[in-house]
């Protein structure tokens, strides 16, 4: 950590450092500021405070026990983070999931999306002062953690897909309910537009803040609403499909000049598409089961092999792979992406055979992202900082992992 | 004698209501923010959480009194008696209703201008003491802001002492009250929306709050502050807020009297007590800095001293010209 100290170039500047723990700093980032009067000469993030070598642990996990790792990674959107992790696996085994299952996960991550974006916005706003936003946002937010809690039990670290599909059926009432409140979410959205889309103090503080080109921002690895903004058409869901998105029709809103204000519209704008996403699913669900009938074989100790079966607890999986077998898996390796929130989340994973990942390597966008941090930040103010923090959205769970 | 004892009773009752008035201006804040944003704010303590002021100044008061070691022992602990003080005192000149005054100075609004300067000394003097970057950057905001917008209030306000023709704040509602519309904010139009404007930068209030912006400055000039100091720095603010609703009602609404047109319609409402009319033009001000907190973001820096000297002062001056032209015109 020594070397991401910064020193004073001349007297005249002095040297902040922000964070780890300052209001909005979003969770654990540090950033070594140095500063002349209130504009920023230099700024260095300094990550890893929130390290709990999530990949190192994967190692020594079994393929389904490694999934409640991913959880935890981006902690407020962890059903993309299973999917994504379950994706890469089923790809490596060669397994399709029913296309039910496919419907449920393309449900349910976009109201994860919806819950990040809702998350995002209620921060980001009040980092620039507006602080009802904050409240309006995530009233809506706990419904849709009270939506996962119906689906599968748990509201945050839900751990609800499975390699194969999806551990539970969602029933017909549930999905009712969430076709309801697709239509109030559209709603919800132009009430927070109202407060923030015209407001000329919130266009002073947005517009032109935290201003990134096309080149530049495909130079510095951004993806997601962080990408879309500056205009580059990149969507993982479009591009490379998974689970049910090819059958969905959707827009990718795309910004122009790249900047705080233009992401925040992208980001509002995918709020719209994602209930719209939802609320099309829901209208093509189709009957038949969730989980692959290819998913792996378990074997638990007294009871001889058996399927994983919907409803079963995660526990049952752990023991099929605990087994020190070399012919579980196909051996090599494999790299796939989703859309998440935040960006394009992938997952690379080495596989020797064993029930464990032999590597497993996370591409986490919040790590990406504030690596941008410095660029975005050249000649803006102190209170620009926070504001690009906030639009670029990082969870440091993910960015540190 | 007795006039002295007059004096000390007339005092105490004044910085008593007043001080009950800031206590539950806080509660109003709440809720009104509260309901704002769909919630209920305090509820706990008595009914509606009627009791809650008093239970946060009685937990503030047995907090322990932090000084940081690094920290300018002595400023540290006189920067928010210094603010008090000199917000506090403002209270002595501001005429309550037509006989109601505890200090009539003939320099009344002048008075006020002065002490309010002197009171950011000690904002300035807390984010210099406490020996933290975030304190000092908010007491430089605080300096540079403050600073600004004085001469925007003091612009506004000039065009009030020349249609008045005095310094006076009774005299200033008495020639108010003479007018034909009755209030001040009508002709002086520009002149009233450049005063709120500078009298929510002046009181550091949202949205033009940098110096203690949390998200910014963790805490600005408070950061280092706990227990009484720092409810200290609290209780100026919204007596500091309450000034600036006196002096608005008082320069721009006709204080304690309302227009004589409407008592020539309804000459029933002539029998109501000025404090009355003076209470509900003040309370509707403080309900505007409330109902504002909740809806806006927060300005800038550059922008906000942007405004202050590209609009306002420009905007003043304008309107002390409008009101040179229109005095001369009717003399």
């Amino acid at each position: 950590m020594g070397q991401l100290e910064i020193e004073k170039i001349s007297d005249t500047t002095f040297v902040l450092q922000m964070g780890p723990h300052h209001p909005a700093t979003h969770g654990v980032l540090k950033l070594w500021c140095e500063f002349e009067g209130e504009r920023v000469i230099n700024i260095k993030p300094d990550v890893g405070y929130l390290h709990r070598g999530v990949e190192k642990l994967s190692e020594s996990k079994t393929y389904p026990g490694a999934m409640t790792l991913t959880d935890r990674l981006d902690y407020i959107s962890s059903m993309t983070n299973n999917i994504g992790y379950c994706l890469t696996v089923e790809r490596l085994m060669g397994i399709e999931p029913p296309r039910r299952a496919k419907f449920i996960r393309t449900i349910v991550s976009e109201m994860t999306r919806l819950s990040s974006h809702l998350l995002w916005l209620a921060t980001h706003a009040l980092d620039i002062g507006a602080m009802t936003v904050f409240l309006y946002a995530f009233r809506e937010r706990e419904q849709i953690l009270q939506f996962f809690e119906k689906i599968c039990g748990a509201r945050l670290t839900v751990s609800y897909p499975r390699i194969g599909g999806v551990r539970v059926d969602i029933e017909k009432n549930v999905l009712d309910e969430i076709d309801k409140f697709m239509d109030e979410m559209l709603r919800r959205v132009d009430e927070y537009e109202t407060l923030l889309t015209e407001n000329r103090i919130w266009l002073s503080r947005t517009k032109g803040v935290g201003q990134i080109t096309a080149e530049e921002a495909v130079s510095l690895g951004l993806t997601g609403p962080a990408l879309r903004g500056s205009g580059v058409y990149y969507d993982i869901r479009k591009l490379m499909p998974y689970d049910a998105y090819p059958e969905v029709e959707f827009e990718v809103p795309l910004g122009e000049n790249g900047d705080t204000y233009d992401r925040y519209l992208c980001r509002i704008r995918e709020m719209r598409q994602s209930a719209l996403i939802v609320k099309q699913c829901i209208e093509k669900m189709p009957e038949g089961e969730v989980l692959s009938e290819k998913s792996p074989d378990i074997d638990i100790p007294h009871q001889g092999k058996r399927k994983i079966e919907a409803g079963d607890s995660l526990w049952s999986g752990f023991i099929a792979f605990s087994q020190e077998k070399h012919d579980l898996m196909p051996k090599g390796e494999i790299y796939s992406a989703i859309e998440a929130p935040k960006g394009e989340l992938g997952f690379y994973i080495v596989s020797d055979g064993s029930g464990r990942p032999y590597r497993m390597r996370v591409r986490a966008p919040s790590f990406i992202h504030i690596s941008a941090i410095p660029k975005l930040c050249e000649g803006h103010l102190l209170a620009d900082v926070i504001a690009i923090i906030g639009t670029l959205d990082i969870v440091m769970g993910e960015a540190d992992r | 004698m007795i006039e002295l004892l007059i004096m000390l009773i007339k005092t105490t009752v004044v910085f008593a209501i007043v001080l009950t008035h800031v206590a539950y201006t806080t509660y109003a804040e709440r809720k009104l923010i509260g309901r704002a944003q769909a919630r209920m704010g305090p509820m706990e303590v008595g009914p509606h959480g009627l009791l809650q002021p008093i239970a946060d100044f009685i937990k503030i008061f047995f907090k322990e009194d932090i000084v940081p070691i690094n920290a300018e022992r002595f400023i540290f602990q006189i920067a928010p008696l210094i603010v008090l003080i000199f917000t506090m005192i403002n209270l002595t000149v501001i005429p309550f209703s037509s006989n109601f005054i505890l200090a009539d100075l003939n320099v009344g609004l002048l008075f006020i201008l002065a002490s309010a300067s002197v009171s950011v000394y000690g904002i300035i003097l807390a984010g210099w003491s406490s020996n933290s970057k975030y304190s000092f950057l908010g007491g430089l905001r605080s300096a540079s802001q403050v600073l600004s917008y004085e001469i925007a209030l003091g612009l506004s306000l000039a065009g009030v002492v020349l249609a008045a023709g005095s310094l006076n704040l009774r005299d200033i509602v008495i020639a108010q009250h003479n007018t034909a519309l009755g209030i001040y904010a009508i002709p002086q139009i520009i002149g009233f929306v450049v005063f709120v404007i500078a009298a929510f930068a002046e009181t550091n209030r949202a949205p033009f709050d940098l110096p203690e912006a949390e998200t910014e400055l963790v805490a600005g000039y408070l950061t280092e502050y706990s227990a009484f100091r720092y409810a200290l720095f609290f209780l100026a603010e919204y007596v500091a807020m309450y000034i600036m609703a006196f002096l608005c009602a008082l320069c721009f609404l006709g204080g304690w009297t309302i227009p004589k047109f409407i008592t020539d319609i309804l000459p029933f409402l002539d029998k109501v007590p000025g404090i009355i009319w003076f209470a509900i033009k003040v309370y509707a001000f403080i309900f505007l800095y409330i109902w504002v907190r909740a809806t806006l973001p927060r300005y800038r820096f550059d922008q906000l001293l942007n405004i202050g000297w590209k609009v306002l002062i420009p905007a003043g001056l304008v309107n002390l010209i409008i009101i040179a032209f229109l005095k001369r015109l009717s003399l």
